[in-house]
């Protein structure tokens, strides 16, 4: 840059002729100023627009992504239904569902485990834990994490099997204290996000006496890296029992992996030994403590509390019992032969308690839990053909966990159930209130939703949302952040955000990216229900013109797909207006299409299988024992009958053997399911040119 | 004629304001924190300066709860709106700003000029609201801002 002052006083010397054009003139400072103020105005209201549409993108992936757990309901249920109904039924698929979902085996037996007759060949350069752990064995598996290696699956299954032996020695609500340790630190969801938790331990250092941790829930599920994220947890509270604490989160819930991603990447790491893996997590998941408490201060729990939740009834209860949230104990009870008596003893034998200052004696609570729990839960009904009758206690010990692990909390005052997720509460700062007040409690620290801070005070402080996941729904979408607690009990906030590209995005280049996520899983949604939403439109549209008002557009969007979503908003993205300002409907579904051409379906199966393609691989891959990537057509048309009736969806035998006819190639009598269920995988058309105009925008 | 024209035009303005309030009405009560309030007014197509906010907010919130209610919203953003209080500014406006600002008539300007102006003139900019200007739109390899680009870049932006 030139010398100030003489550049100045050469534009002050400089007279211009303008003229008419009057804003250019010799700066001085009052036009300076105005002109800042300008620029200022204008860009302040470029950031507020993408700080709009950043938000709707978030709204998106929210929507979609509790709408996906209602789904998730429906095929626990589906599962329940099939179970409850088909176990004498022979042949492969139902008896090898009832083994991995049934839970006959009670968590705290011990499994038949014989890893150490498993051969590990020469070849394998992995690490060769050796047990009682020591700190070369948890730095080997971290090494060997970041250089992307797999442990062997012998030494996989005899940590887990250690790591069963020592959380059942556990109580249900562990205790911690600040007074012979340094902070403790305290991190929320990872998700199978490796890079999130190296880039904890890095910045934090690693679970160590002088580095204490708490991890509060929902390690697996969704990243692709669950099972190193939960290997590395396991490790380090084997290594540190004393230092390192696991809280139980809804994700840890052999149900919900089956959906989420957890099961399957289990399946694809161990082709030979997934299924033993599977059945160890799905009893450590179940064994893992549900809560921690600092101080007798701090109450630490992955989702929330309800106006029913009572810790010392927390604390006395088996949690084992619950092996997943979302199959109702009593089926799994009734298989455990468990006397009556035993289990009185058993509840006796209270490992804590709280000093209470409740009034109210918890065995006279009796509230009607049935009708509510099945108001709240759909996947009750297919159990309601069975009617044997259930202690209301099995409900109410299920009703604890649940809404521990479930809830969510909210502004407004009161406890409701909490639709959204279908399962727990919603929680209003008049019953933090009253718990933090009931137990001399200070504060509740909770996990479970994601924060584009990577954390989040509500209830006036008394509740903090700590989530560790960043980039969850898209690169740049949030960061992630730990709590570090000390003696004095403040809490600090650290954040981060896991890169993957060298350069700092801008908010501009992170608001598209992730906008152009949402909007595919959104047009991928709409798509899916097609034949419903093309019903709907043409109610609106009796003289078949083609289009419909915005208005009734978005009401059908509404109504469809449940999603609540400013639909006006998003319009311009998702389809195209006429010239008289109405909505041309027909292109929502344009730039979509199958992946392969389809098999001769109808549409309204097309769409089923479309929406439900997820629970279908998860279904098939079960039934699929041998990991060949081929069942019977038998097997296809019993499960996909079963499904669809489950489902509600018409349709007749003809029409499902038509289908397994023509996707059976060979003629063979087996299906290769992966190349069906590829046709029903949502392609978008545009997806080269998307990466240009980050998703089409209709004028 | 006229009236009915002027009424639908009030109902097609009212529905816009109650969308877009919506959107950040997290409780469904009809009320949205006042933090949020510069990000709707701009939403709705404004461009306000700070002191207009300022001005607009004391107008509305609701005895410094921090809240602000759909009830009082309503009817001063519709006045905004139907009287154009806070009109659009024309890119051109906006580049002649920037000529104002670019002394040497250079056709760009350096960072340090850019920053020293827009936190130290007008309404500053925060720290943060600087480092994101210029990380977003300097050039990285010459080291400077070719503020005609940059106008052309977030005016390109589909409008919602």
């Amino acid at each position: 840059m030139g010398c100030g002052t003489s550049v100045a006083t050469e534009i002050q010397g400089k007279k211009v002729e303008t003229g008419d054009d009057v804003t250019i003139k010799i700066p001085n400072p009052a036009l300076t100023m105005k002109a800042a103020i300008l620029i200022q105005r204008w860009y302040r209201r470029y950031v507020a627009r993408l700080e709009m549409r950043r938000r709707y993108t978030w709204n998106i992936f929210q929507s979609i992504e509790y709408a996906g757990e209602q789904d998730q309901l429906q095929l626990s249920s589906f599962f329940s239904f099939m179970l409850d109904n088909f176990t004498q039924l022979n042949g492969n698929g139902p008896d090898l569902i009832s083994q991995l979902l049934d839970p006959v085996v009670d968590p705290w037996l011990d499994r038949d485990t014989c890893y150490n007759l498993i051969p590990v060949p020469e070849s394998y350069t992995g690490p060769r834990l050796s047990f009682p752990l020591s700190i070369s064995d948890t730095n080997a598996l971290l090494s060997a994490f970041k250089e992307q290696q797999t442990l062997h699956a012998r030494y996989v299954l005899q940590l887990l099997y250690e790591t069963k032996k020592l959380l059942k020695q556990m109580p249900n609500i562990i205790h911690l204290s600040t007074s012979y340790t340094k902070e403790i630190t305290i991190c929320g969801d990872l998700h199978g996000r490796l890079d999130d938790l190296l880039l904890i331990f890095y910045k934090n250092g690693l679970p160590s006496a002088e580095t204490p941790y708490v991890f509060n829930g929902d390690f697996v599920d969704r990243g692709k890296k669950s099972i190193e994220v939960v290997i590395l947890l396991f490790a380090y509270l084997l290594l540190y029992p004393d230092y390192m604490h696991l809280n139980r989160g809804n994700h840890e819930d052999h149900i919900m992996n089956l959906r989420y991603g957890f099961t399957k990447e289990v399946m694809q790491k161990y082709k030979t030994h997934s299924r033993e893996i599977l059945q160890l997590f799905q009893d450590i998941f179940s064994l893992l403590p549900v809560a921690t408490v600092i101080d007798g201060k701090i109450l630490i729990v992955h989702g929330g509390i309800s106006e029913q939740t009572d810790l010392d009834f927390l604390s006395s209860i088996e949690r084992h019992k619950v092996k997943s949230a979302l199959r109702f104990p009593r089926h799994s009870l009734e298989q455990l032969d468990i006397s009556q008596s035993s289990r009185q003893t058993k509840i006796m034998r209270s490992t804590d308690s709280f000093c209470s200052s409740s009034s109210h004696s918890k065995n006279q609570k009796t509230p009607n839990l049935r009708s509510a729990a099945t108001h709240r839960l759909p996947f009750l009904d297919s159990l309601s053909s069975i009617s044997v009758p259930s202690p209301p206690q099995h409900e109410r010990e299920w009703k604890q966990i649940v809404d521990i692990l479930w809830s969510d909390p909210k502004m407004q005052e009161g406890c409701s159930p909490n639709t959204f997720r279908g399962g727990g509460c919603y929680f209003g700062p008049d019953i933090t209130q009253r718990l933090l007040l009931q137990h001399g409690l200070q504060l509740l620290i909770r996990s479970h939703e994601c924060k584009q801070e990577g954390y989040e005070l509500c209830h006036g402080g008394q509740v903090i949302t700590i989530f560790s996941a960043s980039n969850y729904y898209e690169e740049g979408s949030n960061r992630g952040a730990y709590i570090k607690v000390g003696r004095e009990l403040v809490p600090r906030f650290y954040q981060y955000q896991v890169s993957r590209t060298t350069r700092r995005l801008t908010l501009t280049q992170r608001v598209r990216a992730a906008e152009g996520s949402a909007l595919k899983a959104l047009k991928e949604k709409l798509f899916s229900h097609r034949t419903e939403l093309m019903a709907g439109f043409q109610q609106y549209d009796q003289n078949n013109t083609g289009t419909v008002s915005v208005s009734e557009w978005a009401l059908v969007l509404e109504a469809g797909l449940r999603l609540d979503l400013p639909w006006r908003t998003l319009r311009p993205h998702l389809s195209r207006l006429a010239p008289d300002g109405s909505v041309e409907y027909q292109s929502c579904f344009e730039d979509m299409g199958p992946g392969i051409p389809l098999p001769q379906v109808t549409p309204n199966l097309a769409d089923t299988l479309f929406r439900y393609r997820t629970d279908i691989e998860i279904i098939f891959n079960i039934i699929d024992k041998d990991h060949s990537g081929l069942i019977s057509t038998e097997e296809f048309r019993n499960t996909w009958r079963l499904f669809s009736a489950h489902l509600g969806v018409d349709i007749d035998d003809r029409a499902i053997d038509d289908l397994a006819r023509s996707i059976d190639f060979n003629k063979d009598g087996s299906i290769d399911f992966t190349e069906f269920l590829e046709a029903f995988r949502v392609v978008h058309k545009l997806d080269s040119k998307d990466q240009q105009f980050n998703g089409k925008t209709f004028q | 004629m006229a009236e009915s024209k002027q009424s639908a035009e009030l109902t097609e303005v009212q529905k816009k304001i109650r969308a877009t309030f919506e959107a950040f009405d997290y409780e469904f009560n009809n009320t949205v924190d006042v933090r949020e309030i510069g990000t709707i007014i701009y939403a709705l197509g404004c461009f306000p300066s700070q002191k207009d906010l300022h001005d607009f907010i004391a107008q509305v919130e609701e005895d410094h709860t921090g809240w602000i209610h759909l009830d009082k919203f309503l009817p001063a953003m519709t006045e905004v709106l139907l009287e154009h209080k806070f009109p659009p500014i024309p890119e051109d406006l906006v580049l002649q700003a920037f000529e104002v600002l670019d002394k040497e008539k250079k056709g760009y300007l350096d960072p340090e000029e850019l920053t020293k102006y827009m936190t130290q003139e007008g309404e500053p900019f925060t720290q943060v609201e600087m480092d994101e200007m210029l990380t977003a739109h300097a050039d990285h390899e010459k080291n400077c801002i070719c503020y005609k680009d940059l106008i052309s870049q977030l005016t390109i932006d589909p409008d919602l």
